[in-house]
């Protein structure tokens, strides 16, 4: 198996595990590319990408500029707040216009869950979701499940907890899907109002209490509040959410076993997480960060690679 | 597809044998000299030129893997990605003499990319190539090895493959020549 069976990469839940095993595997070899003096291989040097972010990200966006310029791919950029899409330009329009450009593949992060699967099928060039909505956020699932399988080297019979806005996390729902069909066990823990009714229904355990479901996991990932996606009030304060749900040093050192914290960034620290635990030899956040460049860089050639001359 | 063998395995340890005291002549005890293999089968012919010559030096010879996948030029004209193999180059090349190995050198290309790979790793003093068969007359590129195990005229629709007993349980060279009314 060494060919993707997707066209398209706009959710987890359309690949099956030998795709994820085939990008994991990928990601591998260009992690030891990006530690060389020189960081950047010829592949993709007459393919043209273009990112387009309807939504504010940093990190998303530097990791994915960072691992197509790796690939020698040309890079054009595109935010939102700049552009013609404030002047009532349509989505399909704008994509068209660029499209028009020359450009093979387009990284796209919109606010509408469903997005990238609409583009994929209206325009005629290669799609990779880089966040739509709530709804899913493959390539940070797939980071995340090369960061786990490359501390604990495997992902099979894992047990990982996602803790935190279920209800309005993209990167949930992908890492769910992720991780299942890498054998992992889900289980998912929060307020009862930031966790959607019916999650169960996807296979994951929920749980209410951050020490027991700590106890149960070899991995902790830990989730941000997303204030700016709820409009009405989920909890009563951060305060009172940061003492229920909150990871500190105290309890993580009172657990009877070392377990490895993981967070998509960007962190709040002091409400999910304090500051000692972020910093402290548990946590891979920065390791994630690092893994995000190669776990990109293999997305995006093993998808380029189908692109017709 | 006719097959014909064209090196038996006591061709092949003479051979090696030859080109080992051939890489001697140049590079002394190795002190400055650094044999690196390509991926995924010039590896083999590294694994048997590095046991012979410790032997025949009584010292350890470095020797390492590289990975051409991402520097080739055909990406995107094959029915399916390249998929890469393991590059193992855990020393610094800065300033070393390297023989490049690979086991049949065709049109070169696999080189050209692999001298690419090799610089992105730093700037050796001086680059070499041992191809163990040598394909004259197919170049696509102006290559050519320094060291050659056998030199085979071959046209390019026949191919050349170089089994081991390690891999496919003999050590032998066989040509495959397409017949004529395939």
């Amino acid at each position: 198996m060494n060919n993707l069976s997707v066209e398209h990469l706009t959710g987890i839940k359309d690949l099956t595990p030998a795709d994820i095993e085939l990008i994991l595997n990928t990601a591998e070899t260009f992690k030891q590319v990006i530690n060389r003096p020189i960081k950047k291989v010829p592949s993709l040097r007459d393919i043209t990408i273009a990112n387009l972010f309807f939504e504010n990200s940093t990190r998303t966006r530097l990791s994915f500029e960072l691992a197509e310029k790796r690939l020698s791919a040309d890079v054009v950029n595109f935010s939102a707040a700049s552009s013609s899409v404030k002047k009532g330009e349509t989505l399909i329009d704008t994509v068209n216009n660029i499209l028009s450009m020359k450009v093979d593949l387009v990284v796209m992060r919109h606010p509408n869950p469903g997005a990238a699967k609409f583009l994929s099928e209206r325009v005629d060039a290669r799609v990779i979701n880089a966040g739509d909505g709530t709804h899913e956020h493959p390539t940070q699932a797939l980071l995340d499940a090369f960061s786990i399988r490359e501390q604990l080297g495997t992902l099979e019979g894992k047990k990982v907890v996602i803790v935190g806005d279920i209800l309005h996390s993209r990167v949930a729902l992908s890492n769910i899907y992720c991780l299942q069909k890498m054998g992992a066990e889900v289980m998912v823990c929060g307020p009862t109002t930031l966790i959607p009714k019916y999650i169960s229904a996807l296979g994951v355990k929920v749980e209410h209490n951050l020490r027991r479901a700590l106890e149960w996991c070899d991995v902790a990932n830990m989730l941000r509040i997303q204030l700016e996606r709820q409009d009405i009030k989920f909890f009563p304060s951060l305060r009172e959410y940061s003492m229920q749900f909150g990871l500190d040093k105290q309890l993580l050192d009172s657990l009877n076993k070392r377990i490895i914290v993981m967070h998509p960034g960007p962190i709040n620290r002091g409400v999910e997480i304090t500051s000692d635990v972020a910093d402290s030899d548990q946590s891979i956040i920065l390791q994630q960060v690092e893994n995000g460049v190669a776990v990109r860089m293999a997305c995006i050639y093993l998808l380029a690679s189908k692109i017709g001359r | 597809m006719e097959k014909q063998i064209i090196l038996n395995k006591r061709h092949i340890d003479l051979t090696l044998k030859r080109l080992c005291y051939q890489l001697i002549e140049s590079h002394n005890d190795f002190s400055n000299a650094i044999i690196i293999g390509l991926q995924p089968r010039g590896i083999h012919v590294v694994t048997r030129l590095k046991k012979q010559l410790e032997e025949i030096l009584g010292k350890e010879v470095i020797c390492g893997n590289l990975d051409i996948t991402f520097y080739r030029d055909d990406f995107r004209r094959r029915e399916k990605p390249l998929i890469p193999s393991a590059t193992n180059i855990d020393f610094v090349i800065e300033g070393k003499n390297i023989i490049i190995v690979d086991d049949v050198l065709f049109t070169g290309r696999t080189i050209r990319a692999g001298l690419d790979a090799l610089l992105a790793f730093g700037r050796p003093a001086r680059v070499e190539l041992l191809a163990f068969i040598d394909r004259r007359f197919n170049r696509d590129l102006p290559i050519q090895a320094d060291y050659i195990g056998k030199t085979v005229d071959t046209l390019s629709e026949e191919r050349v493959s170089v089994e081991w007993s390690e891999t496919e349980g003999e050590d032998k060279v066989i040509l495959f020549t397409p017949d004529s009314n395939e």
